[in-house]
């Protein structure tokens, strides 16, 4: 008769817990490489998940929402390629012709609700939809470079400004220790300091921040920024009367300014030089750089996040047609890494989101709460 | 040592290949959701294009299997050793069948270009849809911890075959 389970093999016993032992030890440190890979023996690797954690300290806990640039609207319109950036990349959306777009307009921070202010950081994402092609989106701020040049930076500065538990307010004596430790970010601040800030969302400019390469049909690359520049006349922060006491100001002037006509941003590409560096965002490229006029970004219509088009739409900034490629900038593959963990937080809290600060009523009735 | 078939060598070597293709998926998958470094980007650039080759790769294994069946177990192993057997192999076809599969429809769910290499793209196989994703994410990754489990206890009991019983089972796929 057969044995049921562990029969009588050839071996003989004295070998065999020897062996058996062998196999074991052989299969745990299998099972404990990939641990290992998957960070549960490092607590001070930087994690996606730390980030969020850290996300979450400073903002708190805010379900169904995006982790940065929690607050904002979809929009929608088109790009008119001028043709001119199609030497410079093979991408399908810079040849002559007209793109759908859809983008997002968006103050910095992780908080959904935070109330409107002059000098928050606004965002402009867009997502090229080039027809039967590759698409490309990006997300640009209104400020000429980014506070810190790593994902490490980004994390320390995180947790600088999260609130102390014991009085609810950030610890001034943290963000002093961080900035000690991070002269990069003294600079940008400074830089960050002196931008201009327009009066609204339709009349600023929105930088890429990071660069990237563009890479031509015979297969040259060049280093590249680029921006969306407002064709809508600057105005400086001028307290607009629907600014008194609306929370949305930003946002309510930007719908209601799209209602009244499209509003236009040209979009252009710096050329770097060579020596010019890729890897930090924290440095600005030398002004007199070549700069390229690639088309018109009409932006003709808005509309709540709530049921909107950029809703379910996560802005990594490595979603790139061919034509255009990330550069040696660590901070790409950082956000692509922290947006996508975040996406896919939203993602599971879909459920449990409440109303968008700008609701589906406020955009129908043009902006004005 | 009973004499044992082996394994045809067409059958020999999708095994092989694919194993370490599966194995460095694996890796590569916990790691690249761990992960905030620069590497990250080509971590996912292996990720995708590295899943569909095994998706292609298992087609034409369940094909192979039909043409080229697998030896039998020795007759000394014991019945519910068989069925073990049996069942961790069924498992492993279904989650290399699967797990590319799930991988593709959560990018589409999400409208992530599946991009291959270059301007070689995949088309989306779902509707645009943020629950379908957040529930095939999450199926993605208890798929791959439970893909990992079952490899390992496969290791193990080639291990078991070729150190223990010795019974020419390991010597059919390894020699």
């Amino acid at each position: 008769m057969k044995p049921f389970w562990f029969g009588a093999g050839p071996a003989s016993d004295a070998g065999v817990i020897v062996r058996l032992a062998a196999i074991g030890a052989v299969m745990l440190s299998v099972a404990a490489a990939f641990a290992d890979v998957g960070g549960w023996f490092s607590p001070a690797r930087l994690t996606q998940d730390r980030m969020m954690a850290a996300f979450q300290d400073a903002n708190g806990t805010h379900a169904g929402f995006r982790r940065n640039h929690a607050k904002g609207v979809c929009v929608t319109g088109w790009f008119e390629s001028s043709g001119q950036a199609a030497a410079l990349s093979k991408a399908a959306v810079f040849r002559p012709g007209r793109v759908p777009v859809v983008g997002r307009f968006a103050l910095a921070g992780g908080m959904p609700f935070q109330t409107d202010a002059p000098a928050k950081v606004r965002s402009m994402a867009l997502r090229f939809l080039v027809p039967g092609g590759e698409e490309w989106r990006t997300g640009m701020n209104n400020i000429p470079v980014f506070p810190v040049n790593s994902a490490r930076g980004f994390y320390e500065q995180l947790l600088a400004s999260s609130p102390d538990p014991a009085t609810g307010k950030p610890d001034p004596a943290r963000m002093k220790a961080f900035l000690a430790a991070h002269p990069e970010t003294v600079r940008a601040l400074a830089l960050i300091k002196q931008r201009e800030v327009t009066s609204g969302f339709a009349n600023s400019t929105f930088n890429s921040l990071n660069a990237f390469r563009f890479v031509d049909a015979a297969g040259a690359s060049v280093p590249v920024r680029w921006s969306t520049v407002p064709v809508q006349p600057s105005a400086t922060d001028s307290a607009e009367p629907s600014a008194a006491g609306d929370k949305n100001y930003l946002f309510d002037d930007l719908i209601a300014q799209i209602a009244q006509h499209p509003q236009q941003w040209r979009l252009i590409v710096t050329i770097g030089q060579a020596d010019d560096q890729t890897n930090d965002a924290t440095l600005p490229w030398p002004a007199g750089r070549r700069q390229v006029d690639a088309g018109t970004v009409t932006i003709d219509r808005a509309s709540s996040e709530d049921g909107g088009r950029c809703t379910a739409v996560n802005y990594d900034p490595l979603v790139l047609p061919s034509g255009i490629e990330p550069s040696d900038d660590p901070l790409l593959s950082a956000r692509s890494a922290a947006y996508a963990r975040s996406f896919t937080l939203r993602a599971e809290e879909e459920h449990e989101k409440p109303l968008s600060a700008v609701t589906v009523q406020e955009v129908k009735a043009g902006g004005n709460s | 040592m009973t004499t044992q078939a082996r394994f045809p060598a067409m059958s020999r070597l999708l095994h092989w290949l694919m194993a370490a293709m599966i194995v460095a998926m694996l890796f590569i998958g916990v790691g690249m959701a761990a992960s905030v470094s620069a590497r990250y980007e080509l971590l996912v650039a292996i990720h995708r294009p590295l899943g569909i080759a095994i998706f292609v790769l298992c087609v034409i294994r369940i094909v192979n299997r039909f043409i080229n069946p697998p030896p039998e177990l020795p007759d000394t192993v014991p019945s519910l050793q068989r069925f073990t057997a049996k069942a961790s192999h069924v498992v492993l076809y279904a989650l290399m069948f699967i797990m590319p599969l799930v991988g593709w429809g959560m990018l589409s769910a999400a409208r992530y270009p599946i991009v291959l290499y270059g301007p070689l793209r995949l088309p989306p196989i779902l509707p645009h849809d943020l629950t379908l994703y957040a529930w095939l994410r999450d199926l993605h990754t208890g798929l791959a911890y439970l893909f990992f489990a079952t490899i390992l206890a496969h290791f193990g009991a080639a291990l078991f075959h070729g150190l223990i019983r010795r019974d020419g089972v390991l010597e059919s796929m390894a020699s």
